[in-house]
Order: structure tokens, then C-alpha cells, then sequence
């Protein structure tokens, strides 16, 4: 959690009912999980968006016609590159990168 | 408006008194029928309300969490393994201080499969930091909802409450019930609004993470204060509603004949009405016994029972459920709350009714007789009633 959207309270009166955090996930990104990074073949890739409709996180993003990996949400699952039928997308190790 | 309702047709028709904005429940023996009920009531177009068809009770519990996150009114039922399986969500919807009203029919846990009155699957969400009530009569279910509802969503309370009736005993037992005018009710209930809500105009991130040095020791405690509010609200609730509707049901304990009573008998449940029967035969011989209905199990009314306790020998504590290991939820806590007084009563703990074994007349009287037997009065005894031993 990013320290300026953290908000200090003194006492548990001031706390609000349940624990609730401002911003939502726009503030807190969480592509800092992954260790596996999809990289797409372009030349492979059909534009089919198999890959965008499978993503269970929405990080492939469609820029002009192609997909794209949204690395501030990816968390590297995999499931992209083993539903792709043109095997235009891999997995590889970010220590790697 | 006069209706014969059972104990569940008395709940469907409670959702419809508060209008419930969203219900999501799932159907399982004995609470079905309330899920048909409020299945029919929208199919005639009598009432108007989002209903979530779910996979299974976790999901329902679960719907139930988001729905009231948003701001809506929200209604959930279950019975024995469904309530178990919500067991999980429960702690959300509680730690979320999401309002949730949930009836809950007390029935035995399998093995053996028993569908038949039980309070184990309820006591066993004891922890849970849900409010919990038990009834007596089809009146009391639909009335209870609509107080349920209103201490619930007090902004110094904002929990969870469950109301149990017993399986078949009070689900299935049709009586004459009174429906109070729709005006009435939307008057004293108000509208829900809490001051947090998921909303995407001003979008926030409920349940989210808290270290052991940030504030999740606090939230527990606001939970605990919470509980401690309810208790003013519940009795506050009590009173508003006996002045529009002109019912009362006597708060946390439901007290009949414990004035200069001896020996008081504690149940919760549809058992309490036999146990009146058996107080009235007992009154008239001259015999000193009362019956304190148990209503409220959280928040526990400790300052009741000190009350209570103040002027009475005995206290016989019928649990209809068994805490493996220890003895019934009941008399566990009961002596618990008692246990600083000076000059406390005996108290004493009989287990009946478990897998809807009957709790005839025959069974009060045998308890009753045991209680005035005793002359030991350091004695403390716990007994499984009519064990076939």
C-alpha cells in the first residue's frame, strides 16, 4: 500500500465502520505479484481476442485491433497463453526480463 | 389484516413488510417454504424485489454481503448444513457491518440425518458477530423481522442478525397472524442508508487488508462495541414497537410467572410454550416456578439474568443443543454471567430435545421435579433428559 494513500488514525472512534480503502484498485496496482510475464508474438497473433476473453483479471487490452498485456494488473497466471491456438503467447520469467 | 401463516410464510411475508430490496437464498428442509412463498408473493406481483437465484448457501450469504454493501435492504434464509456451509461469509457479513436479517430454522446436523429441531447449527455460529433471537410463535417471527431490521441498520450497531425458529415445531405450524399496515411498518422502519456503500461514482475498496500494527485489532473492537450498543437499541426497539403495534415480546427474556417464583425454568424456542402449560399445573398445586424465555443469545443479557437470578433458588436451563466436550451453550453462559453475584442461585443444566426428540409435558415435569429435589444447593448438575440408557 502506497504510504500517501495511507491515512493514520489515533483512535478507533475515528475509524469508519469496517475496513474500507479510498481509491479502489485504479491506486493500487497489483502487477508487482507476478514472476511469470506473457509476451506476444505479434506476428503470430490471429486478432482473435481469445486471450482478452479468457483473461480472469481484464490485463489484455485491445490497442488499435491488438492485444496488449496490462503489466500494472497482469499477475501472470498464464491462462492467455494456454488458451492462445496460435501459441503467440509465452511465459517468461521476470528475473529473466 | 388477519392471515393463518406457518412460522416460514410468516418470514416471507415479513421480507415483503420491510421491503427487502434484495433476497438471495437457497432452498433446504425446513426453510423451503419460505423461499417458495417469496417465490409466489413475486410472481403475483405483490411484491417487487431483486431475488438471486444461487448455487449454494455460501454464495447466497455472499450475494447477501454485496447487496447489503451497496446500500440495499437485504433478506437471506437457511436451515442446519446450509447455515454451516455460509459459516465462512457469516464473519464477513459481520466484520463488513453489512445489516443482513437471515432466518435461520433450527435443525439438527448430520449424521444421522435428522431434518427435525435442533439448535446446534445456530449455536454453533455463536462467534460469529451476529445477533441472534429465537421465537416462540408465527406472530413473533414476523414481528421480530421488522425490529430486526431496525436495530440492525442503527448507524451505532450496523450487524448482522439472525432469527431462528424451530424446524417443523414453528416452521411448519400454522397460526393466526396479524399483519400490521404496510403504512406502519414503512413508517417505523425508515429507509436503509448507510454512510458507506460500494457506489461508482465514489469507488472505494471494502474488506481490504489491515497489519497487525495498523487497525485490525480496532475493527474487532468496534465489532465488540457494536454488540454493546445493540443491547440499548434492542430494548429501545422493544418499546417503540409495543406503542405502534401493540405487541410486546419482553426484550432479551421473555419472563412468565417469575414473580416470587422459586425456581425458574430458561428455553429458548417453541419448547417454551409447553414449559408455560407445565407452569400453569405447577402454579395451581401451589408450586413456585416460572419460566424465563431465552429471546436474545447475542448480544448475551448478562444484566438480565443478574436480575433475574436475584430472587430465585433455582434456575433449570433446558438446552436444546450440546457444546462437545463442555455441556449446553445455555448453562454454560448463564453460570458464566451469574458468577460474580454474592448470593447467586443453583443453576442447572438439562439437554433435551436434540434431533427433534419431543419435549412433551411429561419431560418439563421431570425437570421441574428434579429441581425441586435438590437440597444441596453447592450442587451443580448437568443431565441428558430421557437418554435411552
Amino acid at each position: 500500500m502506497p504510504d500517501d494513500h495511507e491515512i493514520n488514525y489515533n483512535s478507533y472512534k475515528e475509524l469508519p465502520p469496517s475496513p474500507i480503502a479510498t481509491g479502489s484498485s485504479l491506486v493500487f496496482k497489483t502487477g508487482g505479484w507476478r514472476t511469470m510475464r506473457p509476451i506476444i508474438d505479434l506476428e503470430k497473433c490471429k486478432k482473435c481476442g481469445i486471450c482478452w476473453k479468457y483473461c480472469p483479471d481484464v490485463s489484455i487490452i485491445i490497442v488499435e485491433d491488438l492485444p496488449k498485456v496490462d503489466l500494472d494488473y497482469c499477475k501472470g497466471c498464464g491462462i492467455c497463453a494456454n488458451e492462445c491456438p496460435f501459441d503467440a503467447i509465452v511465459m517468461v520469467e521476470e528475473e529473466s526480463i | 389484516m388477519k392471515k393463518v401463516l406457518s412460522g416460514n410464510s410468516a418470514a416471507a411475508y415479513g421480507s415483503m413488510l420491510v421491503r427487502a430490496e434484495v433476497i438471495s437464498a437457497y432452498p433446504i428442509t425446513p426453510q423451503t417454504k419460505i423461499v417458495e412463498k417469496i417465490a409466489d408473493l413475486i410472481a403475483n406481483g405483490e411484491f417487487k424485489t431483486e431475488f438471486v437465484k444461487v448455487e449454494s448457501e455460501h454464495s447466497a450469504m455472499a450475494a447477501a454481503v454485496s447487496a447489503s454493501l451497496v446500500g440495499a435492504r437485504t433478506f437471506t434464509a437457511t436451515s442446519a448444513q446450509g447455515l454451516l456451509l455460509m459459516h465462512e461469509i457469516l464473519h464477513w457479513a459481520s466484520a463488513s457491518r453489512t445489516p443482513i436479517v437471515m432466518v435461520n430454522i433450527n435443525r439438527g446436523l448430520a449424521p444421522p440425518w435428522s431434518v427435525w429441531a435442533d439448535q446446534t447449527d445456530s449455536i454453533a455460529q455463536r462467534d460469529t458477530g451476529w445477533m441472534q433471537f429465537y421465537c416462540e410463535s408465527c406472530q413473533e417471527v414476523l414481528d421480530t423481522m421488522i425490529q430486526l431490521y431496525k436495530v440492525a441498520e442503527d448507524k451505532d450497531v450496523l450487524l448482522p442478525a439472525m432469527l431462528s425458529e424451530d424446524a417443523f415445531l414453528l416452521s411448519h405450524t400454522s397460526e393466526i397472524v396479524d399483519i400490521p399496515d404496510q403504512e406502519k411498518v414503512d413508517d417505523f422502519l425508515g429507509t436503509f442508508d448507510p454512510e458507506y456503500k460500494l457506489d461508482v461514482n465514489r469507488p472505494m475498496s471494502f474488506g481490504s487488508l489491515s497489519m497487525p500494527h495498523q487497525y485490525y485489532y480496532e475493527f474487532r473492537y468496534k465489532i465488540a462495541e457494536a454488540m454493546e450498543n445493540a443491547k440499548n437499541k434492542i430494548i429501545e426497539v422493544e418499546r417503540d414497537f409495543e406503542k405502534v403495534f401493540g405487541r410486546s415480546y419482553g426484550g432479551f427474556l421473555d419472563l412468565y410467572r417469575c414473580d416470587g417464583a422459586d425456581i425458574v425454568l430458561v428455553a429458548a424456542g417453541s419448547m417454551s410454550s409447553t414449559i408455560r402449560i407445565a407452569v400453569d399445573e405447577m402454579r395451581d398445586k401451589g408450586h413456585k416456578v416460572g419460566l424465563a424465555r431465552l429471546r436474545v443469545f447475542r448480544p448475551f443479557p448478562v444484566e438480565e439474568f443478574k436480575k433475574l437470578a436475584k430472587d430465585v433458588k433455582i434456575i433449570g436451563v433446558l438446552d436444546r443443543s450440546f457444546c462437545f466436550g463442555y455441556e449446553g451453550a445455555f448453562f454454560t453462559e448463564i453460570k458464566s454471567a451469574l458468577y460474580n453475584m454474592d448470593d447467586r442461585p443453583l443453576v442447572k443444566g438439562y439437554v433435551v430435545g436434540i434431533g427433534g426428540r419431543d419435549v412433551t409435558l411429561d419431560v418439563i415435569f421431570e425437570i421441574i421435579d428434579d429441581c425441586m429435589k435438590t437440597t444441596d444447593t453447592k450442587e451443580e448438575s448437568f443431565k441428558w433428559i430421557g437418554l435411552k440408557g
